[in-house]
């Protein structure tokens, strides 16, 4: 690694920082008032470059606001009763344009420098692809080392369930909506340690290798950041950026992050997990999940409506309910709750191919849920909330029509 | 005709327009200012009210009161409530007022363009705000605006809600409004400037505010052709921003933003002008390097428009692309220390006195430096990717808007309020509303540095435990802000309603230019014969 002055100094002024000190020893400790300092080389720099500036800048601050107090205490009118005249002085009008300049200059160095390594995708050794949806993440795996048709994709949803998360003190308006409404006056139910940071399925990647994120989206602008990386790329629709992370061996552990820009209703209830493994275990992760890849779909059919209606209640609970409402009120989606689309037996073929394809904002649920999980949400939603159809959806129905 | 002109003048000189018909056709700067200026305050106080119920929701991790989507289009109104509503117009106030006096000018040089490009603005406004009505009254749809105040593409055109229409017409025609308050600000300067007052010996204020005037022409329609692509894209079949089209969701943020970034200076500019003009009145001693203040702000205004990507630094742009846009933003801090430093050498050696005007001013400077530096780390690109969209960014933007932009407000209103309603503002109304402003704005905006640093998303409803501590602290401090602006109200209606102790003609010893040569309160026309400024 280059070695400059510059860098030294950063290096310095970084062991000065003791909340650098305090969060660089345990990884799982957040710290909730600097910048943490991150896991890969990359991300560390980045960490010593902003102490650096931030060391540049209060040196700055204090300074100006030093001779303003100093001016407020000494040049005040009991003490100095007589203004002094002068209202210009070009050497010292140069040297104030001249000074910054410099020192913008040290500081754009090392800042070119690291950009440039950021920008550096080349050379891993597994990418994946990651989609931002409305509002949860998608991980697919493209290639790794040899493999080049990796195919093993799985969508991550926040876990943190809305026992937590839906505190309504108010029992009218706007809030509380859906199951929420029957909470309100009961205590909120403890929070958990990783609240709004834990997921279902956790992204997983190896230590030792540079990953390589495609990063896009299937409909808004999302953000795709996790802090330890070293900073964030935009999930852009019909766009793919790319950004990397080489977590060094020794540091497998789970790392967070979150959606950086704004996407909807849910933004803040979209994180980012990722387990870090070492390369072996990696290798198992993704052998067993290959298999269940190859697998032919599950297509047994349910034995009864009732077990259908089972199963659909919890896929539509995570994957429905954030815009059809948790009781099929609707809300950005449509309401099913007494409405013809799920309870006439003309909408019935129409309702499946909607779920798989998608339509408008309604996004395609083929490939990201099985379809036994299809078949039972379809069936709970022309059922539950007094629907009752009677229609029992089978898997095989939903295969057909894929 | 023009006998009758004049015989109609003489009349209104006489008889001054009263009730309804005084506001509703007035071509008065005096009166047009100060429409603007209640209107300013106005949507100050209802884009705080927003602000309130984001920090209610914030103060502990959770959802209490307002459910998400709510929360996004407390946001946005805000954000536009604020930008569009509050700080623009509230200069465009103090420019009514102020440049005509100051320059020597009977009045604005169009002033029936001036009643227009201000009764524009409460029509805009209502039917922005009628679409937060309907959502709050209309159980969450329709929804209002809920796309943030720089309402990104797709979110709002493909998947916008109905009320995007409303905001887009609403846009247009603040659009218009500020176009027009540019063009007459540009033309009264050039045109109207009494014998000997040259271009060199104007007012800060009035160099400031000619500039910003120039910006504002040059951004303003190319926000204009923002939303008219987002309403074609939305209504018409086109896909300017949609890729599936052969569009770019890119694109809106580059158009955006180059309207964008000129309108931070837009807001900023004429603050430079006030600060200047009230700190020389305190420390009893000219301003420091006046020309090159002249020249520091023309080149930020060159400058803001070479800088706007760094608003989006992580779209994913060509490294050649992002380090030019990194080195022209840091470049904007040398003439921003200059100004600075100006004003630091100003009070170096002076004979201060901290009247109500001079501690806000004193207080801008402290605190505008502080969102200047912040503005610096962010100018980093590789530690921009941290800072990006997080609290650090909130609270950078609103140490240089609210501590800045909104605290020159404040010290102008305390500075010529005397001149305007002929009143001196309420002493202890006033020192406590800058003690309890300046305690509660930092408490409210420097722990979201904190918090940003830590990793908090800005935009978000709910939060992970790490942040609960101070979100706590962060939301007390927006109340007591809030509320401490209840103060500075009830300094406006004493002075409004002509309570408390009547000002001289030039209440500060060591004021200077022509609009305290004038009587206070200054009389409805003043300057009918120009002044001859040596």
């Amino acid at each position: 690694m280059q070695s400059t002055l510059f860098h030294r100094m950063a290096v310095g002024l970084t062991s000065l920082m003791i909340s650098g000190l305090a969060t660089a020893s345990d990884w799982a400790e957040r710290s909730d008032h600097n910048l943490r300092p991150g896991v890969t080389a990359v991300a560390q720099e980045v960490h010593g470059l902003h102490n650096t500036v931030l060391w540049i800048v209060s040196i700055i601050g204090l300074l100006v606001f030093g001779l303003i107090l100093i001016s407020m205490i000494r040049h005040r009118r009991s003490k100095h009763p007589t203004p002094a005249t002068f209202h210009e002085n070009i050497f010292l009008e140069v040297l104030w344009t001249i000074i910054p300049f410099i020192i913008l200059i040290a500081m754009a160095v090392p800042a070119t420098r690291v950009l440039i390594e950021l920008d550096d995708t080349a050379d891993s050794e597994l990418t994946v692809k990651v989609t931002g949806y409305r509002w949860r993440w998608g991980y697919e795996y493209l290639t790794y080392q040899d493999d080049n048709d990796v195919g093993v994709s799985f969508i991550s949803s926040l876990a943190t369930p809305p026992e937590q998360y839906e505190n309504p003190v108010l029992s009218g308006g706007l809030f509380p909506y859906g199951t929420a409404k029957d909470r309100v006056g009961t205590p909120p139910q403890d929070k958990d340690h990783n609240y709004m940071l834990e997921v279902d399925n956790p992204l997983v990647i190896p230590s030792g290798q540079k990953v390589r994120f495609l990063v896009t989206s299937d409909d808004v602008i999302h953000s795709f950041w996790i802090p330890d990386f070293g900073g964030k790329k935009d999930a852009i629709p019909g766009f793919v950026n790319e950004t990397w992370a080489l977590v060094p061996e020794g540091e497998e552990g789970t790392y967070y992050g979150q959606c950086a820009e704004l996407c909807g209703k849910n933004h803040a209830f979209m994180p980012i997990m990722v387990n870090v493994v070492t390369q072996d275990e990696f290798q198992d992760w993704l052998a067993q999940k290959k298999e269940e890849a190859a697998a032919a779909p599950d297509l047994t059919p349910f034995e009864s409506l009732d077990a259908a209606m089972e199963v659909g209640e919890k896929v539509y609970a995570s994957n429905c309910a954030l815009c059809h409402g948790q009781n099929g009120e609707g809300g950005i989606g449509l309401p099913f709750a007494g409405d013809d689309f799920a309870i006439k037996p003309e909408h019935r073929e129409e309702h499946i191919h909607v779920v798989l394809e998608g339509r408008n904002a309604m996004p395609a649920f083929k490939g990201q849920l099985t379809p036994k999980d299809i078949a039972a949400v379809i069936t709970y939603e022309r059922n539950a909330w007094g629907n009752d159809s009677g229609d029992l959806i089978q898997p095989e129905d939903v295969h057909e029509e894929e | 005709m023009s006998t009758v002109a004049a015989a109609h003048d003489d009349h209104d000189h006489h008889h001054a327009p009263t009730g309804l018909k005084r506001w509703l056709f007035s071509t008065n700067h005096k009166d047009i200012g100060t429409l603007y200026l209640w209107f300013s305050f106005a949507m100050f106080l209802a884009g705080g009210f927003m602000a309130m119920i984001i920090r209610a929701e914030l103060i502990e991790p959770g959802m209490q009161f307002v459910d998400p989507e709510f929360f996004n289009q407390m946001t946005t109104v805000h954000g536009l409530t604020m930008v569009f509503g509050a700080v623009m117009p509230g200069f465009v106030g103090l420019a009514n007022w102020l440049i005509p006096l100051m320059i020597g000018a009977p009045d604005m040089a169009l002033p029936r363009m001036n009643n227009w490009s201000f009764w524009i603005l409460p029509f805009a406004f209502t039917i922005l705000l009628s679409s937060v009505l309907l959502s709050a009254f209309g159980h969450g749809n329709p929804s209002a605006p809920n796309f943030g105040w720089t309402f990104y593409a797709p979110l709002s055109t493909k998947y916008g809600p109905a009320s995007t229409d409303l905001f887009i017409l609403s846009v247009h025609m603040m659009g218009i409004s500020s176009i027009m308050g540019a063009i007459n600000v540009i033309v009264t300067v050039f045109n109207l400037r009494a014998p000997g007052m040259t271009l060199m010996k104007m007012p800060l204020f009035v160099w400031t505010w000619l500039i910003t005037a120039f910006l504002l022409i040059a951004v303003m329609p190319v926000l204009a052709g923002a939303v008219t692509m987002m309403l074609t894209d939305r209504h018409f079949g086109t896909s300017f921003f949609d890729a599936a089209g052969g569009g770019d969701p890119v694109l809106f943020q580059h158009v955006f933003w180059f309207f964008g970034h000129p309108e931070v200076y837009i807001m900023i500019l004429p603050a430079f002008g006030i600060v200047s003009a009230i700190i020389p009145t305190f420390a009893r001693k000219q301003l420091f390097g006046y020309a090159s203040m002249v020249y520091a702000t023309a080149s930020i205004a060159l400058l803001s428009f070479v800088v706007w990507a760094h608003h989006m630094f992580t779209v994913g742009m060509p490294l050649a692309g992002t380090l030019f846009f990194m080195y022209m933003t840091m470049l904007i801090s040398v003439p921003t220390g200059v100004k600075v430093f100006n004003w630091v050498a100003t009070m170096w050696r002076g004979s201060m006195t901290f009247e109500l005007p001079m501690k806000w001013a004193i207080t801008f400077v402290i605190l505008f430096t502080c969102g200047g530096l912040s503005g610096l780390m962010l100018a980093i690109t590789p530690v921009d990717f941290q800072y990006h969209d997080t609290y650090f960014v909130v609270a950078h933007f609103h140490y240089v808007l609210v501590s800045g932009a909104v605290f020159t407000m404040f010290a102008a209103a305390y500075y010529w309020l005397p001149k305007w309603s002929g009143m001196m503002p309420n002493k202890v109304l006033g020192e406590l509303h800058f003690w309890n402003s300046l305690i509660s704005v930092n408490l409210l905006f420097f722990p979201m540095h904190f918090v940003g640093l830590a990793g908090m998303p800005r935009r978000y409803a709910d939060y992970a435990l790490q942040f609960a501590d101070y979100n706590f602290w962060i939301s007390i401090g927006g109340f007591w802000f809030g509320l401490s602006q209840l103060f500075f109200l009830a300094v406006c209606l004493q002075c409004a309603l002509k309570k408390g102790e009547k000002a001289e003609a030039k209440p500060w010893d060591g004021a200077e230019g022509l609009e305290w040569e004038v009587p206070s309160p200054a009389p409805f026309h003043t300057f009918d014969t120009p002044p001859v400024v040596k």
